[in-house]
């Protein structure tokens, strides 16, 4: 029969490829297990971090402290289950001395356990839920936390004269999370909230949403949604004439996300987002950043997901630079509690009791720059920790 | 080719003769003896387990993706239910085995029973939707609602799945109490092997009974297999209630092996995977589902690492190159080899096994 003679040549050839496992290498390098989502819905996340650990690497050489790096970079599709197999064997078979990536909050949370057993640190590159830091004592994270922003642009809001404000989020976890976090901060602020409208994630009609907005007539109204869906949001809020309201349109950055911004044209010129990371932030460093890197991968701008690539890998070295090469999980992570340098988005720390990222957070309006769309940084807050653990 | 005689012969009339019903459950009795060749597949499975045991990892989810695309052959392959949702058995098996886990124990085989048991409950509940509308079509947007419902189930419940953050602090205890979860893998991938076998068998011997036939009735001509006094809907609910345990117990192995669960499992994506899993080795032989997950697991593991931004490319192309050559022609290729080799006519090959 065919089926057994293929069921023999399936398995031969299974068995042959899998016992061509990487052997061990002779010159013992420090290998960093890069995870990273390069295909699926979230691959441009992995696109952007790659890109920015690849240009780290080419900028700062690849030996630090005696010890030649390898970043062996893997893709996770996105899919949780995955990610923990691939850190897993990136740990046993590669003999990684840390793990870095992880784009997406489940992705995270699911290796996060791994690392307490294994004792090795994983830096966070994207993913933004304020719990991932708080699963294992060798997590640490260069992104940021939904909080951190919302509380910020809260204030910001409630400095400014707003006193009334609905919130109009994605129906899903970071939406929820951002939601939560700008209301608690807005009503301690003095603020009153009107309202809460959540729009479904897919395939999102805002028309319904826009129409409720009018009528609760808020002095502001606060937006989250994922990056891919800001462009048709703000088209359809100047359709609806919303912008001449008299409703202040305020937003979380990643709808003016550095990435697409320029393609969003005029609907988006003059949005008040806050955020983190802005590719238009002014100073020396970040202007060679952005430089290098779009010299390097012509068409693409760094986003705020390049910006915490990039600092994960100045963590690393910087952190290995500390121990004088030494691998170990513990002094790597000890080494990297309370480290603080200037990063492209401006000053950054970890923090050394709860190892999550302090920066400043900035509030910024998208204008037109030697004909392309920047969001310009007006007012700076600084050195924010995440408030959804700061009070402990 | 056996097959189809055993089919010929049980679809004749009942009152036809004794000997014909006699015939027809010898050729069964003979089906359900395993061969040489199956014996081989599991060899080589116990032999992967000892040998590769830097593989155990890939291997533990080769395992559940072959023992998912198993419970996937048995509606498809022997009843004709097509299906675009089976990862919501899956989905729900991993979710009870992780809820299982944080909130009552941390028991592993009692997490896997019972998500396999509440995967079979919904599959028992849903079957009869199959049923009243029995095109493949509706079919196929029947059991994709349920899986969107699930999901957006899954999502919204965030109290106790943990929403789009995933059901994190699933512990697992020791399996019977003596095999820790080891970082290497290698409890896991035993764990996975032995239930995946054990299932297996269950599997097979459904399929070789007069039950497993008259499913196989029902394929070929529902109508015809209703006039000759087949409980068509019973038969159908009955072996997707079976198909869905399946699929909910390597959901719960899932959960059990990563410790972890998130909505992904839920996800289209799952279901569309162990479609193509299943289509690639092979539909009605149980073994298709298996040997279609060793192959996409490698095909994926090396290509993502030779390439992890454009492995997807490189599958897709492997995929239809497959399709278009047949499976049955690449299958042949070590017949006519060996064939050649001994100097033989490789017709000559088709007698034997």
């Amino acid at each position: 029969m065919y089926r057994r003679q293929m069921l023999l040549a399936a398995l031969a050839a299974g068995c042959a490829s899998l016992t061509a496992m990487p052997a061990a290498a002779g010159d013992d390098p420090f290998r960093i297990g890069l995870i990273l989502p390069m295909t699926g819905p979230f691959a441009s996340t992995g696109k952007e971090i790659g890109a920015a650990v690849r240009l780290y690497v080419a900028q700062h050489g690849e030996t630090v402290a005696g010890r030649r790096i390898e970043v062996v970079l893997k893709d996770d599709g996105g899919v949780a289950d995955a990610t923990k197999r691939i850190a897993q064997e990136l740990i046993v078979h590669d003999k990684v001395s840390v793990l870095a990536g992880f784009g997406l909050t489940p992705l995270a949370l699911a290796t996060a356990p791994l690392t307490v057993r294994a004792k090795v640190p994983m830096v966070v590159m994207a993913a933004a839920t304020s719990a991932i830091t708080e699963k294992s004592p060798y997590v640490t994270r260069t992104s940021y936390t939904t909080p951190q922003v919302a509380s910020v642009i809260a204030r910001w809001a409630a400095g400014s004269g707003i006193k009334t404000m609905v919130t109009l989020v994605s129906d899903y976890g970071p939406g929820l999370d951002s939601e939560a976090s700008f209301t608690r901060s807005f009503e301690a602020a003095g603020g009153k909230m009107l309202g809460t409208l959540r729009v479904p994630l897919q395939n999102p009609d805002f028309a319904p949403f826009l129409q409720k907005l009018a009528d609760l007539r808020p002095d502001g109204v606060y937006v989250f949604v994922p990056s891919g869906v800001g462009a048709p949001f703000m088209k359809q809020y100047i359709e609806r004439g919303l912008d001449r309201s008299g409703i202040r349109l305020i937003s979380e950055g990643g709808i003016t996300d550095d990435e697409i911004l320029d393609s969003e044209g005029d609907p988006a010129l003059g949005a008040i987002t806050g955020f983190h990371y802005s590719a238009a932030h002014d100073s020396a460093l970040n202007r060679d950043f952005v430089t290098a890197f779009m010299a390097a991968n012509p068409g693409m701008r760094p986003n705020f997901m390049a910006v915490g690539g990039y600092d994960g890998m100045a963590l690393i070295y910087k952190a290995l630079e500390k121990t004088g090469g030494g691998g170990d999980g513990d002094a790597l992570i000890g080494a990297m509690k309370g480290m603080s340098w200037e990063s492209p988005r401006g000053p950054i720390a970890i923090d050394p009791e709860t190892r999550e990222i302090v920066q400043n957070v900035y509030m910024r309006k998208v204008e037109r720059v030697d004909g392309a769309l920047w969001n310009v940084e007006f007012e700076t807050f600084e050195a924010v920790k995440d408030p959804g653990k700061a009070p402990s | 080719m056996t097959d189809q005689s055993i089919f010929l012969s049980a679809s004749k009339p009942r009152h036809d003769s004794d000997a014909a019903t006699r015939r027809a459950l010898d050729d069964l009795r003979r089906v359900g003896r395993l061969r040489p060749a199956e014996l081989l597949f599991w060899g080589a499975a116990l032999a992967s387990f000892l040998v590769l045991p830097g593989s155990h990892l890939l291997l533990s989810q080769t395992a559940i993706l072959g023992l998912f695309a198993l419970s996937l052959d048995l509606i498809i392959g022997y009843a004709g239910i097509v299906s675009l949702g089976h990862g919501a058995f899956f989905g729900l098996g991993a979710y009870t085995a992780g809820i299982v886990s944080v909130r009552l124990t941390e028991e592993p085989l009692s997490g896997l029973v019972l998500g396999g048991l509440v995967a079979a409950l919904a599959g028992a509940l849903t079957g009869p939707l199959l049923t009243m509308r029995a095109t493949d079509l509706s079919r196929l947007m029947v059991t994709l609602g349920i899986a969107t419902l699930l999901h957006e189930g899954a999502n919204q419940l965030t109290w106790l799945t943990g929403g789009a953050d995933g059901l994190s602090g699933v512990t697992v205890a020791p399996i019977l109490g003596l095999f820790e979860f080891d970082l290497i893998g290698t409890t896991g991938y035993g764990y996975c092997l032995i239930v995946s076998f054990v299932l297996f068998l269950a599997a097979r011997r459904v399929v070789t009974s007069p039950y497993g036939l008259s499913l196989r009735a029902i394929r070929d001509n529902a109508l015809r297999a209703r006039a000759m006094g087949i409980p068509v809907a019973a038969r159908l609910v009955g072996i997707y209630a079976f198909s869905a345990f399946i699929a909910g117990v390597a959901g719960a192995l899932l959960t059990q092996v990563t410790m972890f669960t998130s909505l992904d499992v839920l996800g289209f994506e799952r279901s569309a995977d162990v479609l193509l899993v299943l289509v690639l080795g092979g539909v009605g032989y149980l073994y298709g589902g298996l040997i279609g997950a060793v192959l996409f697991t490698v095909l994926q593991d090396r290509l993502a690492t030779l390439s992890p931004q454009y492995w997807q490319f490189w599958i897709g192309l492997i995929l239809v190159v497959i399709v278009l050559i047949g499976r049955d022609r690449l299958a042949a290729v070590p017949v006519r080899l060996r064939a050649g080799l001994s100097g033989r006519k490789a017709a000559a090959g088709e007698g034997e096994a």
